[in-house]
């Protein structure tokens, strides 16, 4: 069985690719609040807010990104919602498949539309007056993050996939998600913040993930930040990856 | 009582059945759902499981395609048995489920092709135009699923599960909810199958699908086989007709499918 695992994600990888590919409003979708969220912040609040930086745009870009991915991750949850309701999902399973390649293709669907999303975010930053320094390694090691973060939360993603009994539960665990950058440095540097609220801040994974980030786009030297935000990103992907196989396993048994 | 009343099977029929299944036990939490069912279905006939809804058709079909766990009991299809060799029984079989497992996105000759890809066979696109044509869903074959009718849908579905040729189809109330005209295509498809040497299993409320189709027939009730046999075994089980003196009417069915028949849709074959 195991021995047609990358033939059996590849092809259906090419399913959900298709279905992407005639509904590229769900990227649009994922890509629109996240450029609201930064054209709000920078010409309308961003004025008034004392970052230390010289462009707002560039302060605000990493926490924008890290928006993009939690609310693309919701259509993962939604697209395996919809196998599992449709009956193409036990059609699958009585199929002599790699079983967890069905999961896999999903993933990686998410994968490459997070991507994408991505790109369009950073073009619409580069329009508003995004720059940065960073060199081919430096977009690489931004890149590896995302790509990182994107599969930590798509794992997250699959557990309420597999588990809701409507749609709306499927993709509501995101908004916390989406809200988590707002109490970290993504907007505001966190020394601003009364006690709790900053001690909080400065220790949930966002705001190293975006800090690292911002040293990468600005050339800083990276310190400790980027291990703390890959020991986060590596640790939510390792979580969600056992509960979202042990949600499957309860699932197709 | 009826529990008394199963009719044994032709002695060469139990020799090397397509599915054997005996003492198969189910429970969801405290509901007994199977309370020991005993089945065996010889290879390249119809079996057609009769049952009201609720009387645990599904989960037979669900545990004989490894998609649920019986709590006791054996089954064994195509030789295999469902639990301990399951990678083997989904080799043998297919199964169409209560509602269509097609892909509503994607086009009917991309599912075809999907279903050919995964089951590792070469030449997926001659397959899918190949099934097509038998089916009668070749000038429909590169519109989306979504668009087709129930009819086109249950006929796309039963052809994605016929790809590779299992030797053991399962079809779990392949009519419900379909026009009439549909639900002769579908007999007339399950029928082509059977006379290729594939066993067909069947669940159905619907006794007149039953009769028209099945070899043998078994009735599930209360989560056992209250009775089995072919369909002359089953009538006489009740006592020899009387003649009475009745008007024949023609059915509603008879008046709706006269009416409508002569229609030149290009969805008829």
């Amino acid at each position: 069985m195991t021995k047609h695992f990358l033939g059996d994600t590849a092809v259906l990888l090419g399913r959900s690719l298709r279905h992407i590919s005639r509904s590229p409003d769900t990227i649009i979708t994922t890509a629109i609040m996240p450029i609201a969220f930064m054209l709000l912040f920078v010409y309308v609040f961003g004025g008034a807010i004392q970052t230390g930086s010289d462009s707002y745009v560039n302060y605000l870009l990493p926490g924008i990104l890290v928006i993009t991915i939690a609310s693309g991750i919701s259509y993962t949850a939604f697209r395996l919602f919809l196998d599992m309701q449709g009956g193409i999902f036990e059609r699958f399973q009585s199929m002599p498949i790699a079983r967890s390649s069905v999961l896999w293709a999903h993933v990686l669907t998410s994968l490459v539309a997070n991507l994408t999303s991505l790109v369009v975010v950073v073009l619409v930053a580069l329009l508003m007056g995004f720059r940065t320094g960073a060199g081919l390694l430096g977009w690489l090691a931004v890149a590896g993050i995302l790509v990182l973060f994107t599969l930590a939360l798509t794992w997250i993603a699959v557990v309420p996939g597999l588990t809701a009994k409507s749609v709306d539960g499927a993709s509501a665990f995101s908004y916390p998600l989406i809200f988590l950058p707002f109490i970290s440095s993504a907007f505001v540097p966190t020394e601003t913040m009364p006690g709790p609220v900053r001690a909080f801040a400065e220790h949930q994974p966002v705001t190293s993930i975006v800090n690292a980030l911002r040293d990468l786009f600005t050339q800083q030297p990276v310190d400790s930040d980027i291990w703390t935000a890959l020991a986060w990103c590596g640790g939510i992907l390792v979580v969600a990856y056992v509960f979202a196989d042990i949600t499957y396993r309860r699932r197709i048994s | 009582m009826l529990t008394g009343m199963s009719i044994p099977p032709p002695t060469d029929q139990v020799a090397h059945p397509a599915i054997h299944v005996h003492g198969l036990e189910k429970s969801f939490k405290n509901l007994k759902v199977l309370r020991g069912v005993d089945i065996d279905v010889a290879r390249g006939s119809i079996f057609a499981l009769l049952g009201s809804n609720g009387a645990g058709k599904t989960t037979v079909v669900k545990i004989l395609s490894t998609l649920l766990r019986a709590d006791t009991g054996t089954a064994r299809v195509n030789g295999f048995d469902v639990a301990t060799q399951a990678a083997d029984v989904r080799e043998s079989i297919s199964l169409t489920g209560q509602f269509a497992a097609v892909d509503e996105i994607l086009s009917g000759r991309e599912n075809l092709v999907l279903v050919a890809r995964l089951r590792h066979l070469r030449n997926p696109g001659t397959i899918a135009d190949d099934l097509l044509r038998r089916f009668s869903l070749t000038d429909a074959a590169s519109r989306r699923v979504a668009t087709y009718s129930g009819g086109m849908r249950r006929r796309l579905d039963i052809a994605m599960s016929l790809i590779g040729n299992p030797p053991v189809v399962f079809l779990d109330e392949p009519t419900t909810g379909l026009d009439p005209e549909a639900r002769i295509e579908v007999w007339q498809a399950v029928k082509e199958l059977a006379e290729g040497g594939t066993t067909v299993l069947l669940t159905t409320q619907y006794l007149d699908e039953a009769e028209q189709l099945a070899d043998r027939i078994a009735i599930l009730h209360e989560g056992r086989i209250i009775v089995n046999g072919t369909l002359h075994e089953l009538r006489q089980l009740l006592p020899p007709a009387e003649v009475e003196y009745v008007e024949k009417q023609p059915t509603l069915e008879d008046v709706f499918l006269t009416l409508v028949g002569a229609r030149t849709d290009k969805e008829q074959r």
